[in-house]
């Protein structure tokens, strides 16, 4: 692999910029692979980076229906935070951070985690009792967290709307928190991960499973039957889909979530903002787009598009926090296939077939997650025992009752 | 935007309503004979298809009642409106 560096960069001037190679290869599958991993998205990349660098497994496949990243790795808005309520969900995420704050380092793919604060803001005095109990949650679990009062909010957003119909009351900041380009992400695990050996095959769907006495085989494909001593899914909202081909079930429903992207503009918001009120979150691009997103279309989808009703709600809260984007126009609206759990945490582990894993359930926040699930779900299937840190986010929690409710805890939407 | 037609209302914007997740779930029992796993098979685990899914919705913005509705989880398509003490019908591509 070649390096990137300012001098390469600089040499590549001076070449006509013809010296570079292509930062992954194109392979045709193998008969036979120890893992393969199905999805190339960010959380089965990062896995196939990890068992290759952390665990020297590097006879590893990544199956990818479509492109890499072109599910809901392309399609968050890029937002990373660790502001949760439960501590095994706070030290899970806050490993996800701390690994994003070395990520290009790590990668030698520049991921532009920008750390520009995350903001969550209290519009109502129920809001305000969340936003304390989150604020001490957050000290508790180690995670470092400012209260502010509306003063100190409006001083450092002073865009915010001077009169909005919902007020501003005070706001939690995670200064740590920001955003990230999301294909570089993936582009960049991809490349480390074919670097080490991974074979990263794309266009290749999974069609069914070979499977005997409850233990895993292999896999069937579009490109021909593949054999696998295991097999570790991650792929999001079509993970019933899988699991009903391997036969079982999962407490999952598929949902679509949208986002939209505005014109650019010059530079306006330096943060990211969650207006508890709403239920919407807006942060600025690179590119000077406006990013911003709400809540899920309330019913079971597998359709990659939201309806306009949802696309309504969100603008107006955006309107009503910014009354001054209310005339920018609209450039993408899309939406990704979102699988949600019923207590907002994923399952990361042990599926009911032998040698099969399950990397699933993240709901409407798996981007952050990239770095520490792909970390924690190598761990797991190379050592066929989870990792310390998703011991809590396995399958038995709901029969047990050990449920990790963020929803209700985090106030978290997803 | 979906347009369900209600079966007492008539055809209505989808904002009207709310959708109460897969239908025909049948709660086991009695209750002391139903282990960790079922119960929690009952509780929380779903079909999910991608497809066809019998779902239970709520008229909440209008007469208030709950009906059944296959839907395509994919195209969005209602495929059909049926009561809400109906059995699941049987959905080919004739009835589509």
């Amino acid at each position: 692999m070649k390096r990137y560096s300012a001098l390469s960069l600089f040499r590549e001037g001076l070449n006509d910029q013809k010296g570079w190679q292509a930062a992954w290869r194109n392979p045709e599958p193998k008969s036979e692979y120890d893992v393969v991993i199905i999805g190339g998205g960010g959380h089965g990349l990062a896995t196939a980076y990890y068992l290759a660098k952390e665990h020297g497994i590097t006879n590893v496949a990544v199956l990818e229906k479509g492109w890499i990243g072109g599910g809901n790795t392309g399609r968050n808005t890029t937002v990373i935070r660790s502001n949760y309520f439960f501590r095994e969900s706070a030290e899970f995420y806050d490993f996800s951070v701390k690994l994003y704050e070395g990520l290009s380092q790590e990668l030698n793919y520049n991921i532009m985690f920008s750390q520009r604060g995350m903001w969550n803001i209290a519009q109502d005095r129920h809001g305000l009792e969340m936003l304390r109990r989150a604020a001490n949650a957050m000290g508790l679990n180690g995670v470092p967290a400012e209260f502010h009062n509306e003063t100190e909010v409006r001083r450092r957003i002073p865009l915010l709307n001077d009169t909005p119909r919902f007020p501003i009351l005070a706001g939690l900041l995670q200064s740590r928190g920001g955003t990230a380009r999301h294909d570089a992400v993936a582009w960049g695990y991809a490349r480390g991960a074919d670097d080490r050996g991974v074979d990263i095959i794309q266009n290749c769907e999974v069609t069914g499973f070979d499977i005997k006495n409850g233990q895993i085989r292999g896999v069937k494909t579009s490109k021909g039957k593949i054999k696998a001593r295991k097999v570790a899914l991650a792929v999001a909202g079509h993970t019933s889909v899988m699991a009903e081909k391997a036969g079982f079930r999962l407490p999952i429903i598929s949902y679509a979530l949208q986002a939209c992207v505005s014109e650019p503009v010059k530079p306006v918001l330096d943060t990211v903002i969650m207006a508890m009120g709403t239920g919407v979150y807006i942060s600025q691009s690179d590119k000077g787009e406006l990013v911003f997103g709400g809540g899920i279309d309330h019913y079971p989808s597998y359709a990659q598009r939201g309806n306009l009703p949802v696309m309504e709600h969100t603008a107006a809260g955006i309107v009503d926090l910014f009354p001054q984007f209310s005339r920018m126009r609209f450039l993408r609206q899309w939406a990704g296939i979102v699988d949600v759990m019923h207590d907002s945490t994923p399952v990361v582990g042990k599926s009911p077939i032998d040698g099969m894993y399950l990397n699933c359930g993240w709901g409407t926040g798996g981007f952050k997650a990239i770095p520490a699930g792909g970390f924690c779900f190598a761990h797991t299937i190379a050592q066929d025992e989870p990792h310390h840190l998703i011991a809590p986010f396995n399958l038995k929690r709901f029969e047990t009752g050990a449920l990790i409710d963020e929803a209700a805890g985090a106030g978290i939407a997803h | 935007m979906l347009q369900i037609t209600c079966p007492h209302c008539g055809p209505r914007s989808e904002i009207e309503f709310r959708c109460g997740g897969e239908s025909h779930i049948q709660r086991p029992g009695p209750p002391e004979d139903v282990s960790d796993a079922k119960w929690s098979e009952y509780l929380f685990f779903r079909k999910n298809p991608k497809g066809i899914h019998f779902e239970r919705w709520l008229h909440r913005f209008g007469c208030g009642r709950w009906f059944n509705i296959a839907r395509d989880t994919v195209s969005h398509e209602v495929v059909q409106e049926y009561p809400i003490d109906s059995l699941a019908p049987t959905i080919t591509e004739k009835t589509r």
